[in-house]
């Protein structure tokens, strides 16, 4: 699957993570801006999901929900598919990329309309849909006060929860003054950093848009098999207004978002706001079924990759995933590179294992991302859905293709450690020869020991002290020289 | 093969052999001990009161009898001249309370109705709305709304920038699970949690972005 498109720009998919963490991290603004940001989140975190008595009971449910949804995703998603449509919806189904741009870019031709305004949405974002849009003639608002900072910006999200976590207060009014004009109402002339001015200006810049605009783009977060519903989550009421006010409606949802009952939102109403944003509820929470209150709405199932991630026995635990972006913010890796070293619209420890996943490891990028951590396993301590990312970035590595020098030393280093004898004799020959191991490897290998040590090499293997000593019995002092 | 046929048959490909899962539930379910089990009600309402005033909402907990005037009051702070009243909203949180030498006619304020229904134009130019609602979670500071009586359609809550909800103490549960249990899925939720807010900028919390920016709440015991 190395055709499935997930939305980032060329220039970070050119180099591998390295590369692009190491640049990343030489710019000490974005650096201070993600610290800040980051341990801010996770206290807010911290603090709401220990006030829970019954936090891993809802952790173990939501899951086994997920899982159960999974194994059984074909019945659940025709459940949803009836029901929608009983409700007066539409369902169209996209098996990637593509399919699902033209067929969004067809349902707003044929309302006639030139401009749609958008709900933060992962998927529209993976998909590239708003640049699908422009290449039709379709102008794409972004809405959420951080997509508009990046939409604003010419600039890519980086952070699934706070897409625009890479900018400070003065950055952002800087965008505001500079670009808002070209997009709509421009920002007031006295515009000031306080947040609470930058978020007026949002909010004046993007009123008359509500108001006037006929068609809205939305994802979800859930959908429920059994009764048809659709579910967001959002904080500022921008997905109020597009879920609300224009006459028709197009939701673009991964397949794995659903879930298979309404009871079932129990656990995830609880799960994701403590997660996410750090509060016991999130501001507003919108559901709705099928055609509501005379809307005309659709809704478009996506696959793009997903079917392969299903199809791995490991790496399928991250259809899971809420998107809820706790891994990111806990992420010590996460919190000194930022997201667009990740190259994809999914960063951090997530972003590590869905992305190869989703585009395949064809590329340099997708190659080096599950190596983007330490194996800490401080995302999957996390985790809403106990998603055990150490082990799928393992089982990613193994999967990677490695460079050939790492091959050749990995196979000479099975042939050894195949058979005891060869072990010995590699580890004589090893003591032997200790003083003349450099610091560092020389060539394709010095890739190696830059960022590692070669340990220090006894002057004798356990195994010999033990046959010369009688197991410390005798003369436990290793031989002068270079053994015997 | 259509997308449709294709998307299902790779996914009837990919988990052939693997084992279903059971879903464990132990915690704390709709019927079983939330936060405010075991103790009266006036413990959950004190509850959703200081959940609410965490997000910066306005919280008034009054007598029944009381909310008619404490809603008078309110609007009189507001200064709010224009008031959307939605269908099916009990006329005595409106009317002077008895004995008060105030006429209705004399109320500062003018009540529009959404009949005919009111354009989204009109809905941003008035100066408030007042709703019920069809449930209250204790533990998150939530008040949830369906379109049903004394509520209205969801864009009435929306546009205009002030937005007073009265609260009846037995529409108050303890927790999520109680909730979901007494919703009705196939009705469009609104579930609000305080004013409007964002922290997009440096993680900052600004109260009032597309939303109403006040939010305020008459919870009657």
């Amino acid at each position: 699957m190395s055709r499935t498109f997930l939305g980032m720009p060329g220039r970070a998919l050119e180099r591998g993570f390295p590369a692009n963490a190491a640049a990343a991290v030489r710019d000490s603004q974005l650096r201070f801006n993600l610290r800040k940001a980051t341990r801010t989140i996770r206290g807010k975190r911290a603090s709401v999901v220990a006030e829970l008595p019954d936090w891993e009971g809802l952790r173990q449910a939501g899951k086994s929900i997920k899982d159960h949804t999974l194994r059984n995703l074909d019945r659940y998603l025709l459940q949803l598919e009836g029901a929608v449509t009983a409700a007066g919806g539409h369902v169209h189904w996209a098996r990637d990329a593509d399919e699902a741009n033209r067929i969004v870019a067809g349902l707003v031709k044929a309302t006639g309309e030139t401009e749609v305004v958008k709900v933060k949405s992962m998927a529209t974002q993976e998909i590239g849909l708003n640049e699908a849009l422009a290449a039709e003639g379709v102008t794409a608002y972004e809405t959420d006060l951080a997509e508009l900072i990046v939409q604003l910006g010419d600039d890519w999200p980086s952070h699934i929860l706070v897409p625009a976590i890479h900018r400070n207060r003065a950055e952002i009014r800087e965008i505001f003054r500079k670009r808002m004009g070209e997009w709509g109402r421009p920002a007031p002339e006295d515009l000031t950093d306080d947040p609470r001015a930058l978020a007026e200006a949002a909010r004046l810049h993007l009123r008359e848009r509500f108001l006037s605009t006929k068609v809205a783009i939305s994802g979800a977060n859930f959908m429920i098999a059994e009764t048809g519903t659709l579910v967001v989550l959002e904080s500022e009421g921008n997905g109020r207004m597009c879920l609300t006010l224009p006459r028709t409606l197009i939701s673009v949802v991964g397949i794995e978002k659903i879930l298979p009952t309404w009871r079932d939102l129990e656990v995830f109403l609880q799960l994701l706001p403590r997660s996410s944003t750090g509060e016991r509820m999130n501001p507003y929470t919108s559901t709705w079924t099928g055609a509501t209150e005379g809307q005309e709405f659709h809704l478009v199932l996506l696959d793009n990759g997903r079917t392969d991630v299903l199809a791995d026995e490991v790496g399928r635990q991250a259809l899971r995933c809420i998107r809820c972006s706790a891994c990111l913010n806990v992420c010590p890796v996460y919190e000194r590179a930022g997201g667009h070293a990740y190259g994809s619209v999914y960063p951090g420890p997530i972003g590590a294992i869905l992305t190869p996943q989703l585009r395949g490891m064809g590329s340099e990028l997708d190659r080096s991302l599950p190596y983007a951590s330490s194996l800490c396993g401080a995302c999957y301590e996390v985790c809403p859905v106990a998603i055990d990312i150490p082990e799928v970035l393992v089982d990613l590595r193994a999967k990677a293709r490695h460079p050939r020098a790492e091959r050749l030393g990995m196979a000479a280093a099975g042939w050894i450690f195949n058979r005891p004898e060869r072990l010995a004799l590699a580890q004589r020959a090893g003591g032997r020869l200790r003083r003349f191991v450099p610091k560092r490897l020389p060539g394709p290998m010095s890739a190696w020991t830059d960022t590692r040590d070669i340990p220090d090499i006894p002057r004798e293997s356990f195994r010999d002290w033990w046959d010369r000593t009688g197991g410390g019995q005798t003369g436990t002092e290793p031989r002068d020289g270079a053994a015997r | 093969m259509n997308a449709r046929d294709q998307i299902l048959a790779r996914i009837r490909g990919a988990v052939t052999g693997a084992p279903d899962v059971e879903v464990p539930r132990d915690y704390r379910g709709a019927t079983g001990p939330g936060p405010g089990a075991g103790t009266a009600e006036p413990r959950l309402i004190d509850l959703l009161a200081e959940r609410l005033r965490d997000y910066r909402a306005i919280v008034h907990v009054v007598p029944e009898a009381e909310i008619a005037s404490v809603v008078r009051e309110a609007l009189a702070r507001r200064a709010a001249a224009r008031l959307v009243v939605p269908d099916g909203l009990p006329s005595a949180w409106l009317r002077p309370p008895e004995g008060e030498a105030v006429p209705y006619e004399t109320v500062p304020y003018e009540t529009v109705r959404d009949d005919p229904e009111l354009s989204a134009g009109d809905l941003d130019r008035v100066d408030g709305v007042i709703t019920g609602c069809a449930a209250a979670i204790a533990e998150t500071g939530t008040i949830v709304l369906d379109a049903g009586p004394g509520q209205g359609r969801r864009a009435l809550t929306l546009l205009p920038d002030y937005h007073l909800c009265v609260v009846r103490a037995d529409q108050v549960v303890a927790g999520v699970p109680d909730a979901v249990a007494v919703l009705v899925a196939e009705r469009p939720l609104t579930w609000i949690s305080g004013p409007s807010a964002t922290s997009d900028i440096e993680l900052d919390r600004v109260e009032g972005v597309h939303g109403p920016r006040t939010l305020e709440v008459v919870i009657s015991t």
